[in-house]
């Protein structure tokens, strides 16, 4: 019986075990030793900060890093406000025999490729796109114009995708929020503001907190969006990683870069969990 | 404000309207996506120029259907081949996950499920270098001290799968610790007095119970493989997978084939996605 026991947690044991160490725990540390190394004038390779050295003396670097950060949370609260009345009105306000089917709208154009999605937006908006022939055949605009490799479209192609995870957090979150609460508190005279600010957004921060730290972490770490939709002009740190292992060809360079986002990107998700007492394990589930 | 609750004409209108716009702003890129693809045009834009099949069967010299077009087809056929090795793998090492976490105690036990989650917050990029250099120290320190050359540790087809493999295998452990939650344990006590030992238990009963949340998981972990892009975008070797493909297409310009690939992707993702749905709203 022991004996068997025993053989039972090897067997469930060892492939985890294996999968987090050989694909998690050891490329992470190989990332961080390669960061430190640099070839010297004779071709061999030392120890060195010269990699972060190099990120914070040249400003393209380090201000791109800043600039994605900044935006990386823009786009997260742009996000949150575009979510909240939607999921709002999904599990408070809409007949409920039709709650399931928006849901399922809601979620279906997320299982499709973000590739595909994007690219929807790239023939939308681009010179030659839907959006300029509506506009120029309404006589609205004299001209095409090319709304597309702007900051803005960038935005708006970095909500759009991040969108599924900030909704269907707070969707749940909500569903369990207790209708007599808001009825109570109508009855008493509170207005809109005061119920939104004082009922909803405390009831509901667990599923705000976890959909802002995926958001954000995915915006961070996306690379498809912002080079198709951004263009030349995007400036997304994930570009500058690929250019040094792709393009440069240097590697040592790129896993500084690469650390460097990786320990932002769990800055933030430690922060967030911090600020509201949460933990990770409550968060993904 | 709430259903229950008298609410003004203006604000109702308003949020219904707030909904529709930002229902349209979901599906207007994909409707437009799906709808030039049948534009009998050489570019995917307005004018409509007429009702084409053209770019799903044409085998023209100006212009190749997506059924004819070798190059596209070939990666669909990667994207396949990957997508079924990463479930594979997924699904397996995700259900000993679950089963480690919800049913074996042993030491380390909350540092070894901390670690389990890290890989969700692990950027895609990031995932993809780190692998890609892992593989290739592994790759140099074989070739010079025991020089074998190992084909799997450069960039390709097996290093998409088990970059892929990395993170999918969280997702599926934790789906498929949900239900084990669930799990009545007294059925084991039952099937282990009436004689059965620790793995006939699993196999007969745990992993029958099992079942619905372990094809749910497959399925995500298909669509999921199937459409990476930041983790495969620095693993991939000659052997392109669709996602990939496209943004080089994409990138470098765009023909309506593009959009014709897209409308199967949609119409085949949106059918696994509302199967998927069915099948668990049945199991539930």
């Amino acid at each position: 019986m022991k004996n068997q026991k025993r053989w039972a947690l090897l067997f469930f044991l060892s492939p985890v075990v294996l999968w987090l160490f050989l694909l998690i725990v050891l490329p992470h540390i190989d990332l961080l030793v390669m960061s430190f190394r640099v070839e010297d004038d004779a071709g061999k390779m030392t120890w060195s900060f010269s990699n972060y050295l190099n990120f914070f003396e040249e400003p393209i670097y380090w201000l791109t890093f800043v600039r994605t950060a900044i935006y990386s949370i823009l786009v997260t609260f742009l996000t949150f406000v575009i979510a909240l009345p939607v999921a709002f009105y999904i599990t408070k306000v809409v007949a409920p025999k039709f709650q399931g089917f928006l849901f399922v709208l809601l979620l279906l154009p997320f299982w499709v490729s973000e590739l595909v999605r994007v690219y929807g937006w790239m023939i939308l908006l681009r010179e030659s796109g839907v959006i300029n022939h509506f506009l120029t055949n309404l006589g609205i605009l004299r001209q095409p114009v090319e709304m597309l490799y702007t900051d803005a479209t960038m935005i708006l192609g970095l909500v759009y995708t991040s969108m599924l995870f900030m909704v269907v957090p707070i969707t749940s979150v909500l569903d369990s929020l207790d209708n007599s609460l808001i009825e109570a508190a109508y009855d008493l005279g509170a207005n809109m503001w005061t119920i939104l600010f004082k009922i909803i957004i405390p009831h509901a921060s667990p599923g705000i907190v976890s959909g802002s730290i995926v958001v954000f972490m995915l915006t961070l770490g996306n690379y498809l969006t912002p080079n198709l939709m951004g263009g030349k002009n995007s400036l997304w740190f994930t570009e500058q990683i690929y250019n040094q292992f792709i393009a440069s060809f240097n590697w040592n360079q790129g896993s500084a870069f690469g650390f460097l986002l990786l320990v932002l990107s769990s800055l933030v998700v430690w922060l967030g969990l911090k600020l509201t007492r949460q933990n990770l394990r409550k968060v993904v589930q | 404000m709430i259903r229950t609750l008298p609410t003004s004409n203006t604000y109702n209108w308003c949020f219904k309207l707030y909904v529709l716009l930002y229902f349209t702003f979901l599906f207007a890129p994909l409707v437009v996506t799906c709808v030039l693809a049948f534009n009998d045009s050489q570019f995917p834009s307005l004018p409509w120029k007429g009702f084409t099949l053209e770019w799903f069967t044409a085998d023209l010299p100006e212009r190749v259907g997506i059924f004819n077009d070798q190059i596209n087809l070939d990666s669909i056929w990667v994207s396949f081949r990957v997508a079924f090795f990463v479930t594979l793998l997924a699904t397996t090492v995700g259900t000993c996950g679950a089963f480690l976490f919800e049913q074996e105690d042993f030491r380390f036990k909350q540092g070894l499920y901390f670690l389990m989650l890290c890989p969700l917050v692990i950027p895609g990029v990031i995932l993809g270098i780190s692998i890609l250099l892992f593989s290739n120290t592994l790759g140099t320190y074989f070739e010079t001290n025991l020089n074998i050359d190992v084909e799997l540790f450069r960039p390709g087809f097996w290093l998409v799968v088990l970059g892929q493999f990395s993170f999918i295998a969280t997702l599926v452990t934790l789906v498929v610790s949900a239900r084990l939650k669930k799990f009545d344990r007294t059925l084991e006590e039952a099937a282990m007095n009436l004689g059965a030992n620790r793995f006939e238990v699993i196999w007969y009963i745990t992993l029958k119970f099992l079942r619905p949340a372990i094809i749910g998981a497959g399925a995500v972990a298909f669509l999921m493989s199937f459409e990476n892009f930041n983790t495969t975008l620095f693993l991939v070797g000659y052997e392109a997978t669709l996602p990939i493909n496209l943004y080089l297409q994409v990138r470098d310009g765009s023909t309506p084939v593009i959009n014709a690939i897209s409308f199967m992707l949609i119409v085949g993702t949106s059918m696994v996605a509302l199967a998927n749905l069915y099948f668990s709203r049945k199991g539930e």
